[in-house]
């Protein structure tokens, strides 16, 4: 079976918006959530983001890119160039046919498909809209394969291409499509990973009813507070990160630096509702199983879990069961932590943004925090790494995600020397 | 370089088909209108269209959401959704499955889709911008995104397996279904896969209207692809959901009918720019070729190829010169046909129910024609299937699609007949 290895990692990310600069953050547990600061929130029960300082221009856009692309994509797009640049792949020289691109996104173009109905429609009064006054590049933002274009287009990548969005767990979803398309020949390198830009008002409204985001808004830097007893839901966020996924025989012969590989990645549905979790975390723990058994993975060797975490009651109580029912006793003698608690949840766009973290967390020998976390939940008993950074020596890292839908996903990056080679 | 082939023992065949289309809802109705060049393009029914430059469409007249979902249901869902929900029953039905018989971790749902619940989104964006952000439903949060509808179907049929949701745009019926067969390569035993698409609402108009690659022709003969006086195409709602099964379990619990296998998946990108079309061909036709050499034949052995159509000069001739460059002289031979001018284009909905009409066409030996496109473009060297549909021997066909900004796709199908099946040898590596 062919072998995925993690080449180049680029991150957009709040309070970060380059690889280092977003891992340094992680490490000093700084949060980047503050008051909605693109639209005026004061109308919504959720007024609180993590929201990304991003300069297009400096990531390395054109201008000409800039005006055609949605926030979403020229996140991803900046997360690319920084990914390949990474990489020190030569795409001068590179067949290609045999790049693809997989990229995960939940929403897409919302926002500004949001902004756009708002001036076609009169501000939402008027049903049968003016097609005249939407903007030329309105129905990108209404299929998001624009991301996957755009970034094939970039790299002018010609091998398949591919938006992946199964909710909140895209993120994990789009870079375990691109791994499948390397074990199956389909691809040699895979610009894989996922992006968000959703914080606009008909997303913090569509939160708002069902009370899944956090109404803390006057402790907005510390209202992402997963696994503490006072977490009351999550804290909406943007960015985006992509991985550059490389054939591991080919990356070692051009003598690349490989992070980690992917050692095993597995899906499961609850088929119990679309956004209600059962406590048994059944099927997340299906999913962890499953993971470890593609890279023959005992419990034991897994150094570090960076949770979904999204601190709404209902999930923190669901992952933790489903961290326990597939590590058993070792669930309790490793760093668990989310990095939430920093950069908030981007929707679609964190799965991959913790992937970056989990590469990054293996590279360095540091487990991130939570942060905020000050009240232990007795519900939530596991270590979940509070507040301040750990060094420890990471071999195996598990990043799990879950998502509207009932999705559940999990993720093992491991040290590419720790298996004999095919 | 060369592709290193993965390992196959199992094998992806398709034995349940669900249809809600412009030209019938359900597989009986929809393929007579189909075999018969009955189309179901009309004037916009379900909003006042006059101030669109496109005012035709294929819509799906006569469908009721509460034939196949509860009215909870229904309510918490789009029109999109209810289309995939209703197909999915169907499938399953035509296929005599019961997902409730089988490990509910053994079965997938993967599906495509382009503009998700747009409608559900546009009421719900009308009234936070109208009447205030607590306007805004409790549902718009599970009704909008594109993963609503893989969601729904697991949820109704208690499926556990690794599922998924793809955006390819018009492409994304094809992607679906290869990712389905990669799912039964993987283990899994029966995928709930393909798309449906439910565009025909004043602001997922609007939005579709600005590629500029909608036809503004006022009657029913608005979408012609292949032909001289194509003016672009028509949108459409609808699709098809299929029912994907690891072959050695469709026989060992006894499905009734195995339409046919997945033999050949290829998918490529031009890479080009996000909207112009490319310089060449080269991608479409590599598509083909990847297509072709994954099923392990040859050109000859194509019966019938269903393009992609895309009704403007520009794209028809590059999929022309795709096929003569992938086919050789068998481009020439080989019937071609464009069903979905009957239908619109249904976006992640049209490939999988070209893929419908692939699987009909093995199992009744007829060609369904492409209507409306007598005159064909000159020079372009291909046997369009027009106006009536065309009796053949259909063994193994070929499904094309692109999806808007540089998505090509290509699936080659082949019939299984009997003797395949009581033979043991399918059971070994090909």
């Amino acid at each position: 079976m062919r072998r995925t290895a993690i080449t180049g990692v680029g991150v957009v990310a709040p309070g970060g918006v380059t690889r280092d600069a977003f891992w340094a953050a992680l490490v000093a547990g700084r949060s980047a959530t503050r008051r909605i600061t693109f639209f005026d929130p004061s109308e919504f029960r959720s007024q609180i983001a993590a929201e990304c300082d991003f300069d297009p221009i400096a990531a390395g856009l054109s201008e000409l890119e800039v005006r055609r692309m949605d926030r979403y994509v020229q996140f991803a797009v900046a997360a690319a160039i920084e990914a390949v640049a990474d990489s020190a792949i030569e795409l001068g020289t590179e067949d290609r046919e045999r790049i693809g691109v997989a990229l995960g996104s939940a929403v897409g173009g919302t926002t500004l498909l949001e902004s756009d109905y708002v001036a076609v429609s009169d501000g939402g009064r008027d049903w049968l809209v003016d097609p005249d006054l939407a903007s030329p590049h309105i129905y990108q933002a209404l299929v998001p394969s624009a991301l996957a274009s755009e970034v094939s287009v970039r790299f002018g990548a010609q091998g398949p291409s591919v938006v992946v969005s199964t909710g909140c767990t895209s993120g994990i979803d789009a870079i375990g499509f691109g791994h499948q398309m390397i074990q199956d020949g389909e691809a040699d390198v895979v610009i894989s990973g996922a992006s968000e830009s959703g914080i606009s008002p008909i997303s913090m409204a569509c939160f708002d009813p069902i009370r899944a985001t956090s109404a803390n808004n006057d402790e907005a830097e510390s209202a992402s507070r997963p696994f503490d007893l006072k977490r009351d839901g999550f804290v909406m966020g943007e960015g985006g990160a992509v991985l550059v996924l490389e054939e591991l025989e080919r990356a070692r012969a051009r003598g690349a630096h490989v992070y980690c590989e992917i050692s095993g990645y597995a899906g499961r549905g609850n088929a119990f509702h679309m956004t209600g979790l059962k406590p048994d975390g059944l099927e997340m723990s299906e999913a962890i199983m499953d993971a470890m058994r593609q890279g023959d993975l005992e419990p034991a060797d897994i150094d570090y879990v960076n949770a979904h975490g999204s601190g709404t009651r209902q999930n923190d109580v669901h992952e933790t069961a489903a961290i326990k029912r597939a590590l058993g006793e070792h669930a309790y003698r490793i760093p668990v932590s989310s990095i939430k608690s920093m950069v908030g949840h981007s929707l679609g766009g964190i799965g991959a943004i913790e992937m970056a973290a989990c590469a990054l967390a293996i590279e360095h020998g540091v487990a991130p925090p939570t942060a905020n976390l000050t009240h232990a939940d007795p519900q939530c008993d596991l270590d979940y790494t509070p507040r301040v950074a750990r060094r420890l020596p990471i071999d195996v890292a598990l990043s799990t995600g879950s998502g509207f839908g009932g999705f559940q996903s999990a993720m093992i990056l491991a040290r590419d020397d720790l298996r004999k080679a095919a | 370089m060369m592709t290193t082939l993965p390992e196959r023992r199992r094998r992806a065949v398709i034995t349940g088909i669900g249809v809600v289309a412009p030209n019938g809802i359900g597989t009986d109705a929809w393929w007579s209108a189909t075999t018969s060049g009955t189309s179901g393009i009309n004037r916009i029914s379900r909003f006042d269209p006059s101030r669109y430059a496109t005012q035709f469409a294929g819509e799906v007249d006569g469908f009721d959401a509460l034939d196949y979902i509860s009215r909870r249901l229904m309510m918490q869902t789009d029109r999109w959704t209810w289309m995939g929900l209703a197909a999915a029953n169907m499938a399953f039905d035509d296929a005599a499955f019961r997902p409730d018989d089988y490990d509910p971790y053994s079965m997938s749902v993967i599906t495509a889709s382009s503009s998700g619940g747009n409608e559900f989104g546009q009421v719900e964006i009308q009234k936070l911008w109208s009447k205030g952000a607590n306007h805004v439903g409790a549902y718009q949060s599970i009704a909008w995104f594109y993963a609503a509808t893989t969601g729904q179907i697991s949820i109704q049929h208690g499926i556990k397996g690794a599922s998924g949701v793809v955006v390819t745009e018009g492409a994304g019926g094809i992607d679906a279904l290869a990712h389905g067969r990669r799912a039964v390569f993987r283990g899994i035993d029966a995928v709930v896969s393909g798309g449906v698409e439910a565009p025909i609402g004043p602001y997922a108009l609007t939005c579709q209207m600005a590629t500029g690659r909608l036809s503004s022709v006022a009657d029913e003969t608005a979408y012609r692809p292949f032909d001289e006086r194509a003016s672009g195409y028509v949108p459409g709602e609808g699709g098809a959901i299929l029912l994907v099964e690891n072959l050695e379990s469709a026989i060992r619990r006894g499905a009734p009918t195995i339409y046919g296998e997945i033999l050949g998946y290829g998918a490529t990108h031009d890479g080009h720019h996000p909207w112009a079309p490319p310089p060449d061909a080269s991608q479409l036709a590599r598509a083909i070729k990847l297509a072709l050499r994954d099923a392990r034949i040859e050109p000859e052995d194509l019966d019938v190829v269903f393009a992609d159509g895309a009704a403007s000069r520009a794209w028809d001739d590059l999929e022309a010169q795709a096929l003569h460059e992938a086919l050789g002289d068998h481009a020439a031979a080989v019937p071609v046909s464009v069903p979905k001018s009957m239908t619109g284009r249904l976006y992640a909905g049209g490939a999988s129910l070209d893929v419908a009409s692939a699987l009909l066409a093995m199992r009744h030996g007829v060609i369904p024609p492409t209507v409306h496109a007598d005159r064909p473009i000159p020079g372009c060297g291909l046997d369009i299937v027009r106006d009536v549909s065309r009796s053949a021997d259909v063994r193994t066909a070929l499904v094309l699609a692109r999806g808007y900004g540089g998505f090509n796709s290509a699936l080659v199908l082949r019939r299984i007949s009997t003797p395949d099946i009581t033979n043991d040898a399918h059971l070994e590596a090909r």
